[in-house]
């Protein structure tokens, strides 16, 4: 039912902290391994080894360059996948029931044996966060792994997203948003985790969390961070500028 | 984004397509026998089901395109559906009615035009609903496709019914039709994705450091986002398939129905401007799409 539930029992969702993301792509790699063998119809690749490859990914991690006013620009690496938005566009545009929302913990999934492969809802999704399998010509997505966070039949570690578990900076957690005490409403709170295009009403579960402030070589006493400017050495070092000082 | 041919195709044909049956059903004066009704009503339902099968062939499985009929509730595809074959089915009824009887029942027209101009709105709404798409978010996109369903079914209707007179009519709804789009234009104009709230910062909320800009794609290939929504390549001429929209879909068809109108020439003349009109129809949709920025393309470094 492509209805949106007024309210859904958890919030499971993810936190993902840009300041500690090194852009390594090993949660891009691990989310396709795992669904590649698990939720619904393989990721396929088409032309994986040749001129042009091209395949469905569920989790892509993108790389900005953020530059301040007066100071050096910064790479940002920044990970994304499904939001699993409160007010999912995707949902409700979609013709056949197909995507839906779970009133139990509000993972947004896609039913494959009904979609037809339209595309609609990957329009509606501000952030490109669905992509069309190219091989079984159905919408793919984030599943959150739910074939993981309830599976018994896996040791208990392992019973979080496959992106979580492998991520080697902890720069990704998965938690109950709607459970204050949890996790990711910690991280939330403490460290100001806000949401991607807030213009777009989509009201998505996932947060991200802010790079912490860099030190300003400015604000240490250099006269500018283009020109840095070198404190006359002492010692050896010292006596051998100003020798040579001498002799030019 | 990608302006798909079969998308294309099925909203300027059923849009003519359901134009015609509406106008069917309002009681447009033909004078035929039981068999020219036949193949005048065949011509309406045709177009509309050719439209209609043509949208099915970009599906991915197309085998299970009656599923789209379930989620009215939500979703204007599933609506537009719907109507199309409600729509379909009344007017079934009423032509048949009409060539077994010669009677045609008013009341039963209405509901066929009412259902026939809900289906061409349903349609529209499918892109006018898009957030993601700001050039497409607005009550003039419905105002267009319903206007160039009514034109382009005026003209067909003019040219195989008896109107006295239909073809200054036609001049008058072409010119209409197009005064809205050239609205629709400007109002795109200003309704770029650079102009609206999203942006990179928006998109990455690092806003609050600096200016953002993109410096690696995710992958080095395409994808299928960046095939679908973040399309470049169909803007390359946009200037000169904005100048043969106008020529084909405005100029031709006008001169078409003046001169029918001056000259009482037969009313089949007009058929010329439909078929013009169609032509000019097909560049105006395909500058829809491929004109169109998605907000996605804010994290692929374009817009
Ligand atoms: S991120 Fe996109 S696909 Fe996921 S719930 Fe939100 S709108 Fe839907
Ligand atoms: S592609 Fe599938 S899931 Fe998406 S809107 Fe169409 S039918 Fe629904």
């Amino acid at each position: 039912m492509t209805c949106l539930p007024t309210s859904t029992e958890k919030r499971l969702g993810l936190v993902i902290d840009l300041d500690t993301c090194v852009g390594c792509h090993a949660c891009v790699v691990n989310c396709k391994e795992w669904n590649t063998g698990g939720y619904g119809a393989p990721l396929a690749d088409i032309d994986a080894y040749g001129e042009e490859p091209s395949g469905a990914w569920l989790n892509r991690v993108h790389t900005f360059e953020v530059t301040p006013v007066a100071a050096p620009a910064q790479i940002v690496h920044f990970p994304k996948s499904c939001l699993h938005c409160d007010d999912a566009p995707c949902v409700t545009v979609c013709p056949t029931g197909a995507s839906y929302k779970r009133s139990e913990d509000g993972i947004v999934l896609v039913d494959e044996d009904m979609c037809i492969g339209c595309g609609l809802c990957a329009w509606a999704c501000p952030y490109g966060a669905r992509e069309m399998d190219p091989v079984a010509k159905v919408m793919k997505k984030c599943t959150l792994c739910v074939d993981r966070i309830y599976n018994e039949e896996i040791p208990e570690i392992d019973r979080i997203p496959a992106c979580v578990r492998t991520c080697p900076s902890s720069a990704r957690h998965f938690g109950d948003f709607n459970d204050p005490e949890s996790n990711v409403s910690i991280l939330t709170m403490a460290r100001g985790g806000y949401d991607l295009m807030p213009e777009m009403a989509t009201r998505p579960v996932n947060k991200y969390l802010p790079p912490r402030p860099k030190t300003n070589p400015a604000a240490q006493g250099c006269a500018s961070h283009s020109t840095p400017t070198v404190s006359a050495p002492g010692g050896f070092l010292g006596w051998l500028d100003a020798a040579l000082e001498r002799l030019g | 984004m990608h302006p798909a041919i079969s998308v294309i195709f099925f909203t300027v044909t059923s849009g003519a397509g359901f134009g015609l049956i509406a106008l069917t059903g309002l009681g447009f004066p033909f004078g035929g026998g039981a068999l020219s009704v036949f193949l005048f009503c065949l011509l309406g339902g045709g177009l509309a089901v050719a439209g209609l099968i043509a949208s099915t062939f970009h599906l991915g499985h197309p085998e299970r395109a009656w599923r789209a009929f379930s989620q009215w509730r939500s979703s204007w595809l599933s609506r537009e559906g719907v109507a199309a074959v409600a729509t379909l089915s009344l007017f079934a009824i009423y032509a048949l009615i009409w060539m077994m009887t010669g009677d045609r029942l008013l009341w039963l027209g209405l509901i066929v035009a009412a259902g026939a101009a809900y289906t061409v709105f349903a349609t529209s709404m499918i892109y006018a609903q898009l957030k993601t798409v700001p050039q497409w978010r607005s009550r003039w996109t419905p105002a267009v496709y319903l206007a160039f369903s009514l034109a382009s079914g005026w003209l067909l209707a003019a040219g195989f019914g008896d109107l006295p007179g239909a073809g200054i009519w036609g001049a008058v709804l072409l010119a209409l039709a197009w005064g809205i789009k050239l609205m629709w234009w400007r109002r795109a104009a200003d309704a770029r994705l650079a102009g609206s709230a999203s942006s990179p910062e928006s998109a990455t909320g690092l806003g609050f450091i600096g200016k953002v800009r993109l410096l690696e794609r995710p992958h080095t290939g395409a994808n299928y986002l960046t095939r679908e929504m973040v399309h470049q390549i169909g803007r390359k001429h946009a200037g000169i398939l904005r100048r043969l929209a106008v020529l084909f879909g405005a100029i031709v068809p006008l001169m078409v129905s003046a001169t029918v109108w001056l000259t009482a020439a037969p009313e089949w003349v007009l058929l010329a401007a439909a078929l013009s009109l169609f032509a000019g129809l097909f560049a105006e949709r395909w500058l829809f799409f491929a004109e169109a920025e998605h907000s996605v393309s804010l994290y692929y470094g374009n817009r």
